[in-house]
């Protein structure tokens, strides 16, 4: 919101909600974070945070607008979806980002509020809201990618409790993580039927995280080993079996958080590609790219970014409009990841070897990130469901092309 | 499906009721067999004209209805998933450009028959067998049109014809000075060859009239090809459940299901497209250049996979004159070529973007 919108309080009772969230924000905001990206919702692990983020953290947390769809009773803001967008045009109008987020708050803590029993609600959810637990996701397994029904890591009954062995892997911020939720097996004789949910304490016992160093350099994910680790058995959400329908239910929120607007509109970002080629290459007598097969290749991407813009646009209209939810939604995931790999594959050809470098002298600071960029936008088509795992969905589910009898 | 109003959703399921019903793709094939000089049904054009389509873009003052390139869209969108071979849409470029262009005088006397389907219309702009409005020469002296102009579509029967020249757009009617030799094309459709010499001709407006004019025909040409591309899609998929080999439904193939899936991903990128571009121009955007050139682009290089892989997917028999693939492949690479093919988009998107 670039300009402050005239407030008429006693006409609009949304005004009245904003100028309320103006002035907490004034009141609390601390300037010195003005225009900063938020460290503690990112998965690169904890930074020391100064004395300001921890006051917006715990002001944040304490008011509960760090989730503000969450209910009051949860430590959550209790706010409509129109006062959560007032309350995102005063954060973006007072340059401040939302210090409370990561995986407890995009996909774990809505799950938690449907299928929770009360008591897990009461020790979890207020914990997330306040951005003082940071939880990891235990899915994968090393034999049990695109096949996620296949985990073998298994939850032995042992009277009160249970008794975990198993390994996990791809565990996103495993390294820094208080506690994980967890698809485990309390049943070999039936597959989805024998998964339950289990919320285990990564600093129990017997708990060994090892971070996984990516192509890209990074170490965002880790694998998990579990040997013999005790798990109470007020930690089972909803019933033992019932694991893989809150599971996917939680993997519905992920796709969410992956290809709906936020994420979305960073594809967009950047400058435009034939601006960099020609910065990179310069230009011909025509004032061309002059590379003509490049230029063309330019063209294409660009026109695949637009059309994949228009069909964002064209989905949400639909489904405001009462048509139901739209069939373009489906196709999302794909196409986000095919330009988010085109732009970055272009991008690095555009650059020849300065588009190569890894670190130190001769590189400017856009162009490392460019290789880093480069190699981990090649997790965008395999994670949250392969392309051939979208695939499947979209000949299945909207094609209606039926399995090998 | 663009978030359509009442208005619109009533007009598309009008028309694909009455395209179902009175205009299935065997309505065509008899066409072809009847080869009717004019290349259309009359009865057929005249159910149309009786639903107002052909005044969709035409003010209410001229007779028209004024829905917009959207719902005219949606129209030509119907029709062409059955393949209707109807006069609409060169009607309707060529109303065009009358109501942007046109004198108060042309407005009144032409568009009120254009839009009761009295008259037929058309576009007469490229002068060769591949579109490229740089390279124009027909010109106009002391108010008489003279010059040739290749595969005009409808060009059988247009009584009214918007005529490029170096300089501009204009307007002939009447049969003075106009001689026609038809083209006999792969997809049984009418086009022509149309010579101008010394015929009578109005001024509509300059070369940018000509390019707005252009984009107006390429972006309503863009949703029969939208229209086109899904019925092909959806046959094929209906083909692929019931034809069964190695004791299976094709469909349950998994290297059927992923080019299927691939081409459905296209599918609604296309459909995004072409209806961006008549969204456009609808609002009258200043950049509706570049969305029309986009839904060019894209709308050609999906028909063109769509329909070759309608072929491949059903194997011999779509090999056969009796089944439908071939009109629909046939008339695929006429609309790919129609108004520039996807390299020509292409590049006028790089320049237009200063690329």
């Amino acid at each position: 919101m670039a300009t402050a919108p005239e407030l008429d309080v006693a006409a609009n009772p949304l005004d009245s909600f904003r100028a309320e969230a103006r002035a907490w924000i004034a009141a609390n905001f601390p300037p010195s974070l003005k225009n900063k990206d938020s460290s503690l919702s990112s998965l690169e692990g904890p930074t020391d945070l100064s004395a300001d983020e921890i006051a917006w953290k715990t002001a944040m947390g304490d008011k509960g607008w760090g989730v503000p769809g969450w209910p009051v009773a949860y430590g959550g803001g209790g706010l409509d979806k129109a006062q959560i967008r007032v309350l995102q045009e005063e954060l973006a109008r007072a340059g401040a980002s939302n210090p409370i987020g990561g995986m407890g708050i995009m996909m774990f803590g809505p799950t938690l509020l449907e299928y929770g029993s009360e008591a897990q609600k009461q020790e979890h959810i207020l914990a997330i809201a306040k951005g003082d637990v940071r939880w990891c996701q235990g899915y994968s397994e090393p034999n049990a990618g695109s096949d996620l029904a296949n985990v073998q890591t298994f939850a032995e009954d042992a009277g009160d409790h249970y008794i975990v062995n198993g390994q996990k892997t791809w565990t996103s911020g495993g390294q820094w993580a208080d506690k994980c939720f967890a698809l485990v097996r309390t049943d070999k004789s039936q597959k989805h039927g024998g998964i339950s949910f289990l919320l285990i304490d990564m600093t129990a016992p017997g708990v060994e995280v090892k971070p996984i160093r990516m192509i890209s350099g990074q170490s965002p994910f880790c694998e998990t080993f579990f040997t013999n680790v005790k798990v109470p058995k007020e930690n089972l959400v909803g019933r033992e079996g019932q694991g893989w329908e809150i599971g996917t239910r939680l993997l519905q929120h992920e796709r969410n958080s992956l290809s709906g607007g936020g994420g979305a509109s960073r594809l967009f970002a950047g400058k435009p590609m034939g601006t960099l080629a020609k910065e990179y290459r310069g230009a011909d007598d025509k004032g061309r790219v002059p590379d003509s097969d490049l230029r063309m290749r330019i063209v294409r991407h660009e026109m695949d970014s637009r059309a994949f813009a228009l069909t964002l646009r064209r989905a949400a209209l639909e489904a405001k409009s009462n048509q139901g939810p739209s069939a373009a939604t489906s196709i999302m995931k794909n196409v986000g990841a095919r330009i988010t790999q085109d732009r970055a594959e272009l991008s690095i050809e555009i650059m020849g070897m300065a588009g190569l470098g890894w670190e130190g002298e001769g590189f400017s600071e856009d162009e490392l990130t460019q290789t880093r960029t480069w190699l981990w936008g090649k997790a965008v088509s395999i994670y949250g469901g392969s392309t051939e795992i979208q695939n499947n969905i979209v000949s299945k589910r909207i094609l209606g092309m039926l399995d090998h009898q | 499906m663009a978030a359509l109003n009442d208005e619109q959703t009533m007009l598309r399921d009008m028309v694909r009721e009455w395209a179902d019903n009175e205009s299935p793709v065997t309505a065509f094939r008899k066409l072809r067999a009847a080869a009717p000089v004019e290349g259309y049904d009359p009865a057929a054009w005249r159910a149309l004209s009786e639903m107002g389509l052909p005044g969709i873009v035409i003010p209410e003052a001229f007779g028209g209805t004024a829905f917009g390139y959207l719902s005219l869209g949606l129209v030509l969108e119907q029709l062409g998933r059955n393949l209707a071979a109807t006069p609409l849409a060169s009607t309707a470029a060529a109303a065009s450009a009358i109501v942007l262009g046109g004198s108060d005088a042309a407005k009144a006397e032409w568009l009120p028959k254009i839009a009761s389907g009295a008259v037929i219309a058309t576009l007469a702009i490229d002068e060769g067998p591949v579109h490229d409005p740089a390279k124009i020469s027909a010109s106009v002296s002391g108010g008489k049109l003279s010059g040739t102009k290749a595969f005009v579509a409808e060009g059988d029967s247009a009584s009214v014809f918007v005529v490029a020249a170096s300089d501009g757009l204009y307007l002939v009617t009447g049969d003075t000075g106009v001689t026609r030799a038809p083209r006999h094309m792969t997809d049984s459709r009418s086009h022509a060859q149309v010579t101008f010499d010394g015929a009578p001709a109005e001024r509509l407006g300059d070369t940018k009239l000509t390019a707005q004019v252009i984009d107006r025909a390429t972006a309503i040409t863009c949703a029969e090809m939208l229209g086109m591309a899904e019925q092909a899609f959806h046959t094929t998929n209906d083909y692929l459940k019931t034809r069964v080999q190695f004791g299976q439904q094709l469909s349950t193939f998994q290297a059927l299901q992923h080019r299927m899936a691939k081409m459905f991903t296209e599918l609604e990128l296309m459909r995004s497209a072409v209806e961006g571009a008549l969204e456009a121009i609808d609002a009258g955007r200043s950049d509706l250049d570049q969305a029309v050139s986009l839904a060019k682009a894209v709308a050609s290089d999906t028909l063109h996979l769509v329909s070759r892989e309608m072929i491949q997917l059903h194997g011999g028999i779509g090999m056969t004159d009796e089944h439908d693939a071939g009109f629909y492949i046939k008339r695929a690479r006429v609309l790919e070529t129609m108004w520039g093919n996807a390299a020509f988009h292409r590049e006028r998107f790089a320049q237009l973007n200063g690329y």
